[in-house]
């Protein structure tokens, strides 16, 4: 999606995030903002977002590197998550993640060489009555087999 | 014609764009004039995509339908399931907060007002603070997000509180596995969502309020801000609620994939743009919570529930449940299962009859080995235990919990103690990092159920007395919960964690 973007500058990430600063509690919706404009929040980011907010930048950092959203680099082209959690393991989800990700030669949170696809795990998308479940960039699949990933796959060129 | 095909998550994940893309192309081919509306769903998951045509007999379902049985569907040739309430899977729930859910357009005020909704609003308006929280107190609702914390009492502290501002928080961070309430009535009701918020703010005095909603959710999320520009379109939302001369507004927060954020405290820190950490209580929520103010924090179905309660009284839903379970749950029955979604009906059920009867045992065809009741947080139950009824009460003396009210069902192939491992995994990955016993004790359980698993006998009462630490000396319910799980695989299927014989024969 966003995989060769340049780095932005700090003013371009001041553009982004300075409208969102009259909110409560504001620096949530700023990482999201960053995530949503660039595919990742930029290193760079750190120090503005503590200048704006009046925090340290370790503290900035603390909170970035807390949620699981938040990426330092660059995903692949489409991410794919495959959902881990029990409901989806009740109906084979742990063979279909195996095999998926052999099939890429790729492990968790791993990039395919050509940068098509990023895999990574997700707990439960609310799927649970129609498991097991993946989501490629926001859209859900349900009842996810092998022919239905290798479509997906296939979809997202990897 | 009307037509309608859900534009639920779960009906978009089995295919309902592609039969509403396929709909509108046939119809446009054969000049037919329907009306495609996108409703919510009905919660019969198994039969999405089901499709409803609207006829002067009613609205008649088809279940399962394919973009290639479109033809066949207009044509009329297509075998449906008669009318969709006379579906026994459907005809047999009580549907109270979920009444409207599946039946009108999501975003539609006008369809919205046409099936009762703002009348509970519209009396809420004509009360007293205090009489809204007695209200709620009467109907006996207790937290459906899980802890089963009377709704009225929350209000009544928070109500009672003085400060400059107060704050409803909806908590809407599903991310228990097996549930998938929150997210099917805000894809499919949320105008409900956002009365209920309203009339908490009326109830306690607050004027503002937030949804927090997890990111997995994108649906959710969308449908929600449009129901909320609408709303303050129309004036339900703003300075002038509905004209009364008072105010509430609110904004959707997006979380940012913590599930330890589902845990009140650190719903709260996360929303104040802080690491997902838990808070020690005292000081309680309801005093010193959002931005150290007063705060409602509610789950998305106690606060859903209450437009229900306000429109047709607080006796009315009390009349519904079992014991100190008042009013209705909404079970969501999922997994390895042959007929899931969502099911809502009085508490009192019995699980077996929940699995079997309702569910239509397993997907698989095999024989139900085990059911995770409450989420990931909540025990494996035994087939043993099918006699259990369904209440906050009646689980806790069986070693279980509600919970959100998931049901997941595991078929005989399922090894407990990769469950119990898993459990363990789990809290590790998503611990807060706070307290020592889930940051720590989850990693070593890890370590212990891999012992146990290599056949050394003498780690099993390491992990039971790893349990009653984590148990009794976590701050929040994922360290203190996680035992549940784990203690209940290793109780009520012991065969599955007998290795050390495998391992000695």
């Amino acid at each position: 999606m966003h995989s060769h973007a340049p780095a932005p500058t700090e003013e371009e990430i001041r553009g982004v995030v300075a409208p969102l600063a009259s909110l409560e509690g504001p620096l949530l919706p700023m990482l999201h903002a960053l995530q949503d404009t660039w595919g990742f929040v930029p290193q760079v980011a750190v120090p503005v977002l503590a200048d704006i907010l009046n925090l340290g930048r370790a503290e900035v950092h603390g909170v970035i590197s807390f949620y699981h959203d938040f990426r330092a680099h660059p995903a692949g082209r489409h991410v794919l998550k495959i959902c881990r959690a029990e409901a989806c393991q009740s109906m084979g989800a742990n063979a279909l993640a195996e095999s998926t990700l052999q099939k890429l030669g790729i492990g968790w949170h791993g990039t395919t060489p050509n940068g098509a696809v990023t895999v990574e795990p997700v707990y439960c998308l609310g799927m649970c009555a129609c498991a097991p479940a993946a989501m490629v960039d926001g859209r859900v699949v349900g009842r996810v087999d092998d022919a239905r990933m290798d479509r997906i796959l296939a979809e997202v060129g990897a | 014609m009307r037509i309608f095909v859900p534009l639920d998550s779960a009906a978009r994940a089995l295919g309902a764009d592609d039969v509403a893309d396929a709909l509108a192309r046939e119809a446009k081919a054969r000049s037919l004039d329907i009306h495609i509306i996108r409703n919510g769903t009905r919660g019969m998951v198994w039969l999405e995509p089901l499709v409803e045509i609207d006829t002067p007999q009613g609205r008649i379902g088809y279940g399962n339908v394919t973009p290639d049985q479109v033809p066949a569907l207009l044509d009329g040739k297509l075998n449906g399931l008669g009318r969709v309430e006379d579906i026994d899977w459907f005809a047999r729930q009580t549907r109270l907060t979920f009444a409207r859910c599946g039946l009108i357009d999501p975003l539609d005020l006008d369809d919205y007002q046409a099936h009762g909704g703002l009348v509970g609003l519209r009396r809420a308006l004509t009360m007293t603070k205090a009489q809204i929280v007695q209200e709620v107190i009467d109907s006996g609702l207790r937290g459906r997000g899980g802890a089963g914390f009377p709704t009225g009492i929350k209000w009544k502290t928070v109500a009672e509180a003085e400060a400059s501002q107060k704050y409803i928080v909806c908590n809407a961070d599903e991310g228990d596995s097996g549930t998938f309430a929150d997210r099917m009535i805000i894809e499919g009701d949320p105008f409900q969502l956002i009365e209920g918020m309203v009339i908490a703010g009326l109830g306690v005095g607050a004027t503002r309020g937030y949804v927090y909603l997890r990111s997995e959710y994108p649906d959710a999320i969308s449908i929600l801000t449009q129901a909320v520009q609408i709303s303050r379109q129309r004036g339900l939302l703003g300075a002038d609620v509905l004209g009364s001369g008072r105010a509430f507004d609110m904004e959707v927060r997006t979380g940012a994939g913590a599930y330890v954020c589902g845990e009140e405290t650190s719903l709260l820190n996360s929303l104040e743009g802080k690491r997902g950490t838990v808070r020690a209580k005292p000081p309680l929520p309801a005093l010193q919570g959002f931005l150290g103010q007063p705060t409602v924090v509610n789950n998305v179905i106690s606060l859903t529930t209450i437009p229900v309660i306000f429109e047709r009284g607080a006796q009315h839903y009390a009349d519904f449940g079992l014991g100190r379970s008042r009013g209705t749950v909404t079970l969501q029955i999922a997994g390895n299962v042959k007929r899931g979604g969502l099911f809502e009906t009085a508490f009192g059920l019995t699980l077996g009859e929940v699995v079997n009867d309702i569910g239509g045992g397993t997907a698989s065809g095999r024989p139900v080995k085990a059911v995770q009741v409450g989420g990931p947080l909540g025990a494996y139950m035994h087939i043993d235990q099918f006699h259990t009824p369904m209440g906050y009460e009646e689980f806790d003396q069986n070693g279980g919990l509600i919970g959100h009210a998931g049901v997941v069902v595991f078929d005989d192939s399922v090894d407990m103690l990769k469950m119990a491992r898993f459990a363990m995994e789990f809290c590790a990955v998503e611990s807060c990092g706070k307290c020592t016993p889930c940051r720590i004790g989850a990693v070593r359980g890890v370590e212990t159920i891999d012992r146990i698993a290599q056949g050394d006998p003498a780690a099993i009462p390491l992990l039971t007395d790893l349990c009653e630490t984590m148990k009794d000396g976590s701050l929040c319910a994922l360290g203190g919960f996680t035992p549940f799980p784990v203690m209940s695989a290793l109780r009520n299927f012991p065969d599955d964690f007998a290795t050390f014989r495998e391992a000695a024969e």
